[in-house]
C-alpha cells in the first residue's frame, strides 16, 4: 500500500514533536492506544489562561506512518483554536487532509480521542467537568 | 554504484538466477510439447526435459526421481500432503498434530480437514520456536496418522529438530509431513536421513520460476500414497492430475541444480553477511533477535526494536529496502505475527519487529546501507514514541491501564 505524499511529508518531517510540562495547570495532556494495538499516541495542548487560545501543541507517537502523520497534522491545526473549537476536530477531517485509506482511519480516530483527552485533561486540572464525547466514526 | 532498491525479503520470493531462465527459454516457443504426448517427437522431448528436472530436484533432496509429484506450489503441497494423507488413512485414524508457528497453508488445511472430522492438535513451540519433543511424544495417540511440522520457519528461520520429530512420529506409527519451502535449496536436507515421508517445496523461493513446486511422497520403507486433491488425467502416479508445467519444471530443475552446487558458497556468504547486519543492529538499545540463534537458517534475522512500531519503522527506508514486518497495522486486527506472539513475546515487541531476508545477490555494500537506514530510522522514531520516552523515565508500560479500542 503506498501511502499518500502529505502522510510521507509528515513522516519525514513531524511538527511538533516534543513534551510539555505535564504537570502544568495551563497543559492538557492526552495519551490513547495501547502497544499491544500497535499505536500509543500522546497530544499535548498548552493554552493560554488569559485568551483561552491553544498556544502550543506536541506530540509523541508509537505506530505507522499514517499515526504519526495524524497526530503531527492535529498538532498543527490545535495551535491558535480555541478549546471550543478544537474540540470540534473531526477524524474524518484529519482522513481527508492526509488522504487515509479505510485501513487507517483508526489513526484518525485516535488523533481525535487524544485531542479529546488533552481538552479533558486540560480542564480537569483547572476545575472544570470533563467533557462526554460520542464515539468517532471508525 | 549501489543500485536502489535494496531486495532483503528473500524469505517472501527469490529473483530468477539468469541460468535459470537460461534453461526455462527453449521451452516456451520450440520444445511446447505436452510431457504427457506419447506419439510425437514434441511430447517425448518434454517428457524427456521434466524426468531430467525430477532428478535434479531428487538429487537435491536425496530422493528417488520417482518420489518427486510436481505441483503448482508450495501451497497445493502442503494440501495435497495433509489432506491426502487424511483421505488415505483414514481407516487407520483422524489425529494430526502440528503446531502453531506452521505457515497458514498448513493451519488452514488443519482447520479445513477439522470441520471434515479431523482431530488436530496444535503444539505450542518454546520461547526460541523450537518444538518441545516431549510435548509431541505426549501428544501422540494410536489415532495419530501424521505429524506435520515445517522444516524451518518463514518468519524467524528457526530450523526445527526433524530427526528427533521423525523418529518419534515413526515409533508411533505416524508419517511425517514437513513443509520445507524455506529450507530447500538453502540447507541442507536429506529425505532419508531425516526420516521425512512427505515434504512439500517450492522453485520460487530458490531462485527458479514462481507456479511449480514439489511434493516428495516416500515410495519404500513406508511406501506413502496420498489421495490426490485434483483428478483428471491421472499424471504424477495418479496423485496430481493435470499438464505438466514443462518450462517452469525445468527451471525448477536448473534451480535445484544451482542450489546443490552452490549451496556451500552461497551459505558462508550469505551467513556473513546476515551476521554482520544482526551484529550492527544488536548494538542500539532494547533491540532484540528472535528465534533460536544457533538453529537458524543462515540468511534470515527477525530483530525486535523495541518502543519503535514495525510498519512505521519500515516507511522510513521502503523506497531504498524491501523487508517484511511481523506487524500488520494494515488489518483491521491490528493483529501483530501469530508467530512472533507464538514465541511468547509480548506484542510491543512483536509489533516492533522486522524480517531481513538476505539471498544470493545481496552484497555487503546492501548490507552496510541497511544498517546506516534502519538504525537512523529507528533512532529518530524513538526520539517520537511515547514509549520509549517513558521507558527512559523508568516508568513500567506494562503496569499502564491501556485503553484497548
Amino acid at each position: 500500500m503506498a501511502y499518500s505524499d502529505k502522510v510521507i511529508d509528515h513522516y519525514s518531517n513531524p511538527k511538533n514533536v516534543g513534551t510539555l510540562d505535564k504537570a502544568s495547570k495551563s497543559v492538557g495532556t492526552g495519551l490513547v492506544g495501547a502497544p499491544e494495538c500497535g499505536d500509543v499516541m500522546r497530544l499535548q495542548i498548552e493554552v493560554d489562561e488569559a485568551t483561552g487560545l491553544i498556544t502550543d501543541a506536541k506530540f509523541k507517537t508509537f505506530g505507522c506512518g499514517s499515526a504519526i502523520a495524524s497526530s503531527s497534522l492535529a498538532t498543527e491545526w490545535l495551535k491558535g483554536k480555541t478549546i471550543d473549537e478544537a474540540v470540534k476536530i473531526d477524524n474524518m477531517d484529519l482522513v481527508e487532509e492526509l488522504n487515509l485509506p479505510p485501513v487507517k482511519i483508526h489513526c484518525s480516530v485516535l488523533a481525535e480521542d487524544a485531542i479529546k483527552a488533552a481538552i479533558n485533561d486540560f480542564r480537569v486540572k483547572n476545575g472544570l467537568a470533563e467533557l462526554v464525547f460520542e464515539q468517532s466514526h471508525v | 554504484m549501489l543500485k536502489l532498491p535494496i531486495y532483503l525479503d528473500h524469505n517472501s520470493t527469490t529473483p530468477m538466477d539468469p541460468r535459470v531462465l537460461e534453461a526455462m527459454l527453449p521451452y516456451f516457443l520450440e520444445n511446447f510439447g505436452n510431457a504427457a504426448s506419447r506419439n510425437h517427437s514434441f511430447g517425448w522431448q518434454a517428457e524427456e526435459a521434466v524426468d531430467y528436472a525430477r532428478e535434479q530436484i531428487a538429487q537435491l533432496i536425496g530422493a528417488d526421481p520417482k518420489e518427486i509429484i510436481f505441483t503448482s506450489g508450495a501451497t497445493e503441497g502442503n494440501n495435497l500432503g495433509i489432506k491426502g494423507v487424511y483421505e488415505m488413512y483414514a481407516s487407520k485414524g483422524n489425529h494430526i498434530i502440528t503446531c502453531t508457528t506452521e505457515h497458514k497453508a498448513v493451519l488452514d488445511t488443519c482447520k479445513h480437514l477439522e470441520k471434515l472430522g479431523a482431530e488436530v492438535t496444535y503444539l505450542e513451540v518454546q520461547p526460541d520456536g523450537l518444538v518441545d519433543l516431549k510435548q509431541l511424544e505426549a501428544a501422540m495417540k494410536p489415532t495419530t496418522i501424521l505429524v506435520a511440522i515445517m522444516y524451518a520457519n518463514n518468519e524467524i528461520g528457526v530450523i526445527q529438530p526433524v530427526k528427533e520429530i521423525a523418529a518419534i512420529a515413526k515409533k508411533h506409527g505416524a508419517l511425517y509431513f514437513s513443509d520445507a519451502v524455506q529450507a530447500v535449496g538453502k540447507i541442507p536436507v536429506n529425505v532419508i536421513a531425516d526420516g521425512i515421508d512427505i515434504m512439500s517445496f517450492t522453485a520460487h523461493k530458490m531462485y527458479g520460476p514462481k507456479g511449480v513446486g514439489a511434493l516428495y511422497v516416500r515410495r519404500k520403507n513406508p511406501r506413502v500414497k496420498v489421495t490426490a486433491q485434483i483428478d483428471g488425467g491421472g499424471h504424477e502416479r495418479g496423485m496430481r492430475s493435470g499438464t505438466l508445467n514443462v518450462p517452469g519444471i525445468v527451471g525448477f530443475g536448473k534451480a535445484a541444480e544451482i542450489a546443490r552446487t552452490d549451496m556451500a558458497a552461497d551459505t558462508e556468504r550469505v551467513s556473513k553477511l546476515r551476521d554482520k547486519l544482526e551484529n550492527a543492529l544488536k548494538v542500539i538499545d532494547e533491540t532484540y533477535v528472535n528465534g533460536n540463534p544457533a538453529h537458524r537458517l543462515p540468511h534470515v534475522s527477525n530483530i525486535s526494536f523495541k518502543y519503535v512500531e514495525g510498519e512505521g519503522l519500515m516507511m522510513g527506508f521502503n523506497k531504498d529496502i524491501a523487508l517484511s514486518s511481523g506487524s500488520a497495522c494494515t488489518s483491521a486486527s491490528l493483529e501483530p505475527s501469530y508467530v512472533l506472539k507464538a514465541l511468547g513475546l509480548g506484542d510491543d515487541l512483536a509489533h516492533s519487529s522486522l524480517r531481513f531476508g538476505l539471498g544470493r545477490y545481496t552484497t555487503e555494500e546492501q548490507i552496510d546501507f541497511t544498517i546506516k537506514a534502519v538504525t537512523d530510522t529507528v533512532l529518530k522514531l524513538r526520539e517520537m514514541s511515547p514509549l520509549w520516552e517513558m521507558f527512559k523515565e523508568g516508568i513500567d508500560i506494562d503496569a499502564i491501564q491501556w485503553a484497548h479500542h
